[in-house]
Protein backbone atom coordinates (compact mmCIF):
# COMPACT_ATOMS: atom_id res chain seq x y z
CA UNK A 1 0.00 0.00 0.00
CA UNK A 2 2.73 2.40 1.18
CA UNK A 3 4.51 1.86 -2.17
CA UNK A 4 1.43 2.97 -4.62
CA UNK A 5 1.43 6.01 -2.16
CA UNK A 6 4.68 6.51 -2.70
CA UNK A 7 3.75 6.38 -6.68
CA UNK A 8 0.90 8.43 -6.46
CA UNK A 9 3.29 11.18 -4.56
CA UNK A 10 5.92 11.35 -7.01
CA UNK A 11 3.28 11.74 -10.25
CA UNK A 12 2.05 14.89 -7.85
CA UNK A 13 2.97 18.25 -9.31
CA UNK A 14 4.22 20.73 -6.36
CA UNK A 15 2.09 23.84 -5.16
CA UNK A 16 3.95 26.01 -3.15
CA UNK A 17 1.21 26.73 -0.24
CA UNK A 18 3.41 27.74 2.90
CA UNK A 19 4.83 31.09 2.79
CA UNK A 20 4.38 32.64 5.96
CA UNK A 21 7.59 35.35 6.38
CA UNK A 22 7.92 34.75 9.85
CA UNK A 23 8.86 31.53 9.27
CA UNK A 24 11.67 32.22 6.97
CA UNK A 25 14.83 32.68 7.13
CA UNK A 26 16.50 36.51 6.37
CA UNK A 27 19.57 34.64 3.60
CA UNK A 28 18.15 33.80 0.65
CA UNK A 29 20.45 31.26 0.15
CA UNK A 30 19.90 29.58 3.20
CA UNK A 31 16.33 30.14 2.88
CA UNK A 32 16.29 28.25 -0.90
CA UNK A 33 18.41 25.42 0.67
CA UNK A 34 16.02 24.56 3.35
CA UNK A 35 13.31 24.86 1.09
CA UNK A 36 15.11 21.90 -1.42
CA UNK A 37 15.47 20.13 2.28
CA UNK A 38 12.11 20.84 2.89
CA UNK A 39 10.26 19.46 -0.39
CA UNK A 40 12.22 16.10 0.22
CA UNK A 41 10.70 15.67 3.43
CA UNK A 42 6.68 14.07 3.53
CA UNK A 43 4.39 15.87 6.37
CA UNK A 44 3.42 13.16 8.00
CA UNK A 45 -0.01 14.38 9.28
CA UNK A 46 -1.03 15.25 5.30
CA UNK A 47 0.83 12.44 4.10
CA UNK A 48 0.66 13.14 0.70
CA UNK A 49 2.44 16.72 1.15
CA UNK A 50 6.05 17.81 1.78
CA UNK A 51 6.66 19.76 5.01
CA UNK A 52 7.17 22.91 2.41
CA UNK A 53 3.39 22.29 1.50
CA UNK A 54 1.59 21.68 4.48
CA UNK A 55 -0.16 23.62 6.55
CA UNK A 56 -0.07 20.96 9.28
CA UNK A 57 1.55 21.89 13.03
CA UNK A 58 4.02 19.09 12.59
CA UNK A 59 4.96 20.50 8.97
CA UNK A 60 5.76 23.90 10.63
CA UNK A 61 7.74 22.41 13.49
CA UNK A 62 9.60 20.68 10.90
CA UNK A 63 10.03 23.42 8.98
CA UNK A 64 11.60 25.29 11.92
CA UNK A 65 14.18 22.55 12.44
CA UNK A 66 15.11 22.31 8.89
CA UNK A 67 15.50 26.14 9.05
CA UNK A 68 17.40 25.99 12.48
CA UNK A 69 19.53 23.71 11.77
CA UNK A 70 20.30 25.22 8.09
CA UNK A 71 21.08 28.30 9.93
CA UNK A 72 23.36 26.70 12.37
CA UNK A 73 25.60 25.18 9.29
CA UNK A 74 24.29 21.75 9.06
CA UNK A 75 25.23 20.41 5.86
CA UNK A 76 21.75 19.29 3.70
CA UNK A 77 22.29 15.65 4.43
CA UNK A 78 23.20 16.02 8.18
CA UNK A 79 19.68 18.03 8.20
CA UNK A 80 17.62 15.11 6.16
CA UNK A 81 19.24 12.33 8.29
CA UNK A 82 17.99 14.22 11.86
CA UNK A 83 14.61 13.87 10.53
CA UNK A 84 15.25 10.44 8.48
CA UNK A 85 16.32 9.13 11.93
CA UNK A 86 13.18 9.96 14.19
CA UNK A 87 10.33 9.49 11.12
CA UNK A 88 11.88 6.69 9.57
CA UNK A 89 12.27 5.92 5.55
CA UNK A 90 8.07 7.15 5.31
CA UNK A 91 9.13 10.68 5.59
CA UNK A 92 11.84 10.93 2.86
CA UNK A 93 9.42 11.53 -0.37
CA UNK A 94 12.22 10.01 -2.33
CA UNK A 95 12.73 6.30 -0.54
CA UNK A 96 15.74 5.53 -0.35
CA UNK A 97 17.53 2.41 -2.42
CA UNK A 98 17.78 -0.72 -0.09
CA UNK A 99 16.71 -4.47 0.75
CA UNK A 100 13.18 -3.24 1.92
CA UNK A 101 12.74 -0.58 -0.87
CA UNK A 102 14.12 -2.71 -3.54
CA UNK A 103 10.96 -3.95 -4.82
CA UNK A 104 9.35 -0.39 -5.25
CA UNK A 105 12.53 0.73 -6.99
CA UNK A 106 12.67 -2.28 -10.07
CA UNK A 107 8.71 -2.35 -10.41
CA UNK A 108 8.73 -0.38 -13.42
CA UNK A 109 11.76 -2.70 -14.55
CA UNK A 110 9.73 -5.59 -13.63
CA UNK A 111 6.66 -4.41 -15.27
CA UNK A 112 8.33 -4.12 -18.41
CA UNK A 113 10.28 -7.26 -18.60
CA UNK A 114 7.71 -8.89 -17.57
CA UNK A 115 5.26 -7.08 -20.43
CA UNK A 116 7.83 -7.68 -23.23
CA UNK A 117 8.26 -11.94 -21.84
CA UNK A 118 4.70 -11.84 -22.21
CA UNK A 119 4.94 -10.78 -25.84
CA UNK A 120 7.31 -12.97 -26.79
CA UNK A 121 5.71 -15.71 -25.11
CA UNK A 122 2.33 -14.88 -27.50
CA UNK A 123 4.27 -14.35 -30.43
CA UNK A 124 6.28 -17.90 -30.37
CA UNK A 125 2.95 -19.49 -29.42
CA UNK A 126 1.06 -17.96 -32.31
CA UNK A 127 4.24 -18.93 -34.25
CA UNK A 128 3.76 -22.60 -33.15
CA UNK A 129 0.13 -23.08 -33.73
CA UNK A 130 0.31 -21.66 -37.09
CA UNK A 131 3.58 -24.07 -37.75
CA UNK A 132 1.39 -27.24 -39.20
CA UNK A 133 -0.47 -24.47 -41.32
CA UNK A 134 2.78 -22.93 -43.18
CA UNK A 135 3.64 -26.32 -44.42
CA UNK A 136 3.51 -24.39 -47.99
CA UNK A 137 6.69 -22.66 -46.84
CA UNK A 138 9.33 -24.58 -47.59
CA UNK A 139 12.56 -24.60 -45.75
CA UNK A 140 15.97 -23.72 -47.42
CA UNK A 141 16.75 -27.98 -47.20
CA UNK A 142 13.35 -28.79 -48.44
CA UNK A 143 13.52 -26.35 -51.15
CA UNK A 144 17.03 -27.52 -51.76
CA UNK A 145 15.96 -31.23 -52.41
CA UNK A 146 12.83 -30.26 -54.14
CA UNK A 147 15.12 -28.50 -56.93
CA UNK A 148 16.85 -31.84 -56.73
CA UNK A 149 14.06 -34.13 -57.94
CA UNK A 150 12.63 -31.91 -60.05
CA UNK A 151 15.72 -31.36 -61.88
CA UNK A 152 16.33 -35.04 -61.84
CA UNK A 153 13.09 -35.11 -64.04
CA UNK A 154 14.03 -32.64 -66.02
CA UNK A 155 16.82 -33.82 -67.56
CA UNK B 1 -3.72 -19.00 -40.67
CA UNK B 2 -6.40 -20.72 -38.08
CA UNK B 3 -6.93 -19.56 -34.72
CA UNK B 4 -5.29 -21.24 -31.71
CA UNK B 5 -7.11 -23.36 -29.57
CA UNK B 6 -5.73 -23.15 -25.86
CA UNK B 7 -5.63 -25.84 -24.26
CA UNK B 8 -8.65 -26.85 -21.90
CA UNK B 9 -6.24 -26.54 -18.77
CA UNK B 10 -5.65 -23.22 -19.62
CA UNK B 11 -9.39 -22.22 -20.71
CA UNK B 12 -10.38 -23.49 -17.48
CA UNK B 13 -7.70 -21.27 -15.45
CA UNK B 14 -8.40 -18.66 -17.26
CA UNK B 15 -12.33 -18.43 -16.08
CA UNK B 16 -10.85 -19.69 -12.68
CA UNK B 17 -8.40 -16.54 -12.82
CA UNK B 18 -11.07 -13.49 -11.72
CA UNK B 19 -12.48 -15.64 -9.41
CA UNK B 20 -8.98 -16.01 -7.66
CA UNK B 21 -8.29 -12.04 -7.91
CA UNK B 22 -11.72 -11.26 -6.31
CA UNK B 23 -11.52 -13.87 -3.46
CA UNK B 24 -7.89 -12.55 -2.45
CA UNK B 25 -9.35 -8.85 -3.02
CA UNK B 26 -12.33 -9.61 -0.87
CA UNK B 27 -10.36 -11.29 1.68
CA UNK B 28 -7.63 -8.40 2.08
CA UNK B 29 -11.37 -5.98 2.04
CA UNK B 30 -12.66 -8.26 4.66
CA UNK B 31 -9.49 -8.44 6.95
CA UNK B 32 -8.61 -4.47 6.38
CA UNK B 33 -12.26 -3.31 7.54
CA UNK B 34 -11.98 -5.58 10.43
CA UNK B 35 -8.94 -4.50 11.99
CA UNK B 36 -10.00 -0.94 11.11
CA UNK B 37 -13.28 -1.59 13.14
CA UNK B 38 -11.63 -2.99 16.35
CA UNK B 39 -8.82 -0.18 16.19
CA UNK B 40 -5.91 -3.23 15.19
CA UNK B 41 -5.56 -1.54 11.53
CA UNK B 42 -4.86 2.27 10.48
CA UNK B 43 -4.66 2.31 6.99
CA UNK B 44 -2.36 5.67 7.74
CA UNK B 45 -0.05 4.04 10.26
CA UNK B 46 3.71 4.19 9.79
CA UNK B 47 5.88 1.98 11.87
CA UNK B 48 7.86 3.94 14.61
CA UNK B 49 12.09 4.37 13.34
CA UNK B 50 12.83 3.96 17.13
CA UNK B 51 11.89 0.63 17.24
CA UNK B 52 14.68 -1.32 18.72
CA UNK B 53 16.35 1.65 19.56
CA UNK B 54 17.07 2.97 22.71
CA UNK B 55 14.36 5.82 23.41
CA UNK B 56 15.54 9.49 22.96
CA UNK B 57 16.14 11.43 26.29
CA UNK B 58 14.63 14.39 27.24
CA UNK B 59 13.65 16.17 30.59
CA UNK B 60 10.55 18.02 30.73
CA UNK B 61 9.23 20.69 33.77
CA UNK B 62 5.78 19.26 35.50
CA UNK B 63 2.30 20.46 35.28
CA UNK B 64 1.91 22.66 37.80
CA UNK B 65 -1.23 21.37 40.02
CA UNK B 66 -1.38 17.94 38.98
CA UNK B 67 1.26 17.05 41.93
CA UNK B 68 2.90 14.50 40.10
CA UNK B 69 6.74 14.54 39.32
CA UNK B 70 8.38 16.14 36.64
CA UNK B 71 9.61 13.78 33.40
CA UNK B 72 12.65 12.69 32.30
CA UNK B 73 14.54 10.38 30.18
CA UNK B 74 15.98 8.28 33.11
CA UNK B 75 12.67 8.06 34.46
CA UNK B 76 12.08 5.58 31.11
CA UNK B 77 14.54 3.08 32.77
CA UNK B 78 14.15 0.83 35.69
CA UNK B 79 12.75 -2.13 37.10
CA UNK B 80 9.91 -2.95 34.36
CA UNK B 81 8.56 -1.59 31.17
CA UNK B 82 6.73 1.49 30.98
CA UNK B 83 4.64 3.25 28.54
CA UNK B 84 5.14 6.23 27.84
CA UNK B 85 1.95 8.33 26.46
CA UNK B 86 1.35 11.67 24.48
CA UNK B 87 -2.02 13.45 25.02
CA UNK B 88 -3.72 16.67 24.46
CA UNK B 89 -6.72 18.24 26.15
CA UNK B 90 -7.95 19.59 22.58
CA UNK B 91 -7.35 15.64 21.02
CA UNK B 92 -10.68 13.40 20.73
CA UNK B 93 -9.58 10.04 20.68
CA UNK B 94 -7.31 11.08 23.83
CA UNK B 95 -10.76 10.85 24.96
CA UNK B 96 -11.67 7.06 24.00
CA UNK B 97 -8.02 5.92 25.39
CA UNK B 98 -8.35 7.45 28.44
CA UNK B 99 -10.87 4.50 30.39
CA UNK B 100 -8.11 2.18 29.05
CA UNK B 101 -5.01 4.16 30.58
CA UNK B 102 -7.16 4.71 33.80
CA UNK B 103 -7.33 0.63 33.67
CA UNK B 104 -3.69 0.61 33.08
CA UNK B 105 -3.00 2.85 36.25
CA UNK B 106 -5.32 0.56 38.63
CA UNK B 107 -3.64 -2.68 37.04
CA UNK B 108 -0.42 -1.44 38.87
CA UNK B 109 0.94 -0.45 34.81
CA UNK B 110 3.36 2.10 34.65
CA UNK B 111 1.80 4.95 32.47
CA UNK B 112 4.06 7.85 31.98
CA UNK B 113 2.47 11.03 30.07
CA UNK B 114 3.45 13.80 28.30
CA UNK B 115 1.14 17.00 27.40
CA UNK B 116 1.54 17.66 23.97
CA UNK B 117 1.18 21.58 22.83
CA UNK B 118 -1.44 21.62 25.10
CA UNK B 119 -2.07 24.75 27.77
CA UNK B 120 -0.62 23.62 31.17
CA UNK B 121 -4.09 24.61 32.18
CA UNK B 122 -6.32 23.14 29.63
CA UNK B 123 -4.34 19.24 30.40
CA UNK B 124 -5.17 19.89 34.38
CA UNK B 125 -8.82 20.32 33.46
CA UNK B 126 -8.66 17.64 31.33
CA UNK B 127 -6.69 15.19 33.69
CA UNK B 128 -9.38 16.56 36.77
CA UNK B 129 -12.44 15.51 34.22
CA UNK B 130 -11.54 12.18 33.20
CA UNK B 131 -8.83 11.13 35.63
CA UNK B 132 -5.13 11.28 36.15
CA UNK B 133 -3.42 7.73 34.95
CA UNK B 134 -0.05 9.07 34.47
CA UNK B 135 2.54 8.09 37.59
CA UNK B 136 4.87 11.15 36.05
CA UNK B 137 4.02 13.98 33.59
CA UNK B 138 5.93 16.48 31.50
CA UNK B 139 4.55 19.35 29.24
CA UNK B 140 5.77 19.55 25.99
CA UNK B 141 4.60 22.76 24.79
CA UNK B 142 6.67 23.41 21.93
CA UNK B 143 6.52 19.66 20.98
CA UNK B 144 10.40 19.29 20.50
CA UNK B 145 10.30 16.00 22.23
CA UNK B 146 7.57 14.69 20.30
CA UNK B 147 9.43 15.32 17.06
CA UNK B 148 12.34 13.18 18.98
CA UNK B 149 10.12 10.29 19.39
CA UNK B 150 8.73 10.76 15.80
CA UNK B 151 5.30 11.33 16.75
CA UNK B 152 3.26 12.67 14.31
CA UNK B 153 -0.28 12.97 16.23
CA UNK B 154 -2.05 12.42 19.39
CA UNK B 155 -2.36 10.00 20.96
CA UNK B 156 0.61 8.27 20.60
CA UNK B 157 2.04 5.41 22.93
CA UNK B 158 5.63 4.25 23.27
CA UNK B 159 6.49 0.47 25.35
CA UNK B 160 9.83 1.27 26.72
CA UNK B 161 11.58 -1.80 28.04
CA UNK B 162 13.42 -1.73 31.36
CA UNK B 163 16.99 -1.56 29.57
CA UNK B 164 15.21 1.86 27.47
CA UNK B 165 14.90 0.22 24.30
CA UNK B 166 11.49 1.33 22.34
CA UNK B 167 9.41 -2.06 22.01
CA UNK B 168 6.56 -1.40 20.79
CA UNK B 169 4.97 2.26 19.36
CA UNK B 170 0.57 2.51 18.75
CA UNK B 171 -0.45 5.65 16.95
CA UNK B 172 -3.84 6.33 17.94
CA UNK B 173 -6.51 5.70 20.35
CA UNK B 174 -5.83 2.50 23.42
CA UNK B 175 -8.54 0.46 22.87
CA UNK B 176 -10.03 -2.37 24.50
CA UNK B 177 -9.02 -4.55 22.31
CA UNK B 178 -5.53 -2.92 21.36
CA UNK B 179 -4.66 -3.29 25.45
CA UNK B 180 -5.81 -6.94 25.89
CA UNK B 181 -4.42 -8.12 22.11
CA UNK B 182 -1.08 -6.03 22.16
CA UNK B 183 -0.29 -4.37 25.42
CA UNK B 184 -0.74 -7.05 27.33
CA UNK B 185 1.02 -9.54 26.04
CA UNK B 186 3.67 -6.78 25.54
CA UNK B 187 3.88 -6.03 29.43
CA UNK B 188 4.27 -9.76 30.24
CA UNK B 189 7.34 -10.67 27.26
CA UNK B 190 9.42 -7.79 28.51
CA UNK B 191 8.05 -8.09 32.44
Amino acid sequence: MIRWLFLLLLACGPAWAVNDPADQLPDARLEERARVIGRELRCMVCQNQSIEDSDADLARDLRRIVREQVAAGKSDTAVTDFVHQRYGDFVLLRPPLKLATALLWATPAVALLGGLLLIRGMRRRRAADAAPESAEELSATERARLAKLAGGHNE
Amino acid sequence: MSEAVPSPWRRRSLLLAPVAVAAVAGTGFYAMLRGMGTGTYDPRGVPSALLGKPAPDFSLPALEGAERPALGGTDLRGDRPVLLNFFASWCVPCVIEHPQLMTMMRDGVAVLGIAYKDKPEDSLGFLRRHGNPFAKLGVDQPGRVAIDYGLYGVPETYLVDKGGVVRWRWAGPITPEILAQQITPLLKRFA
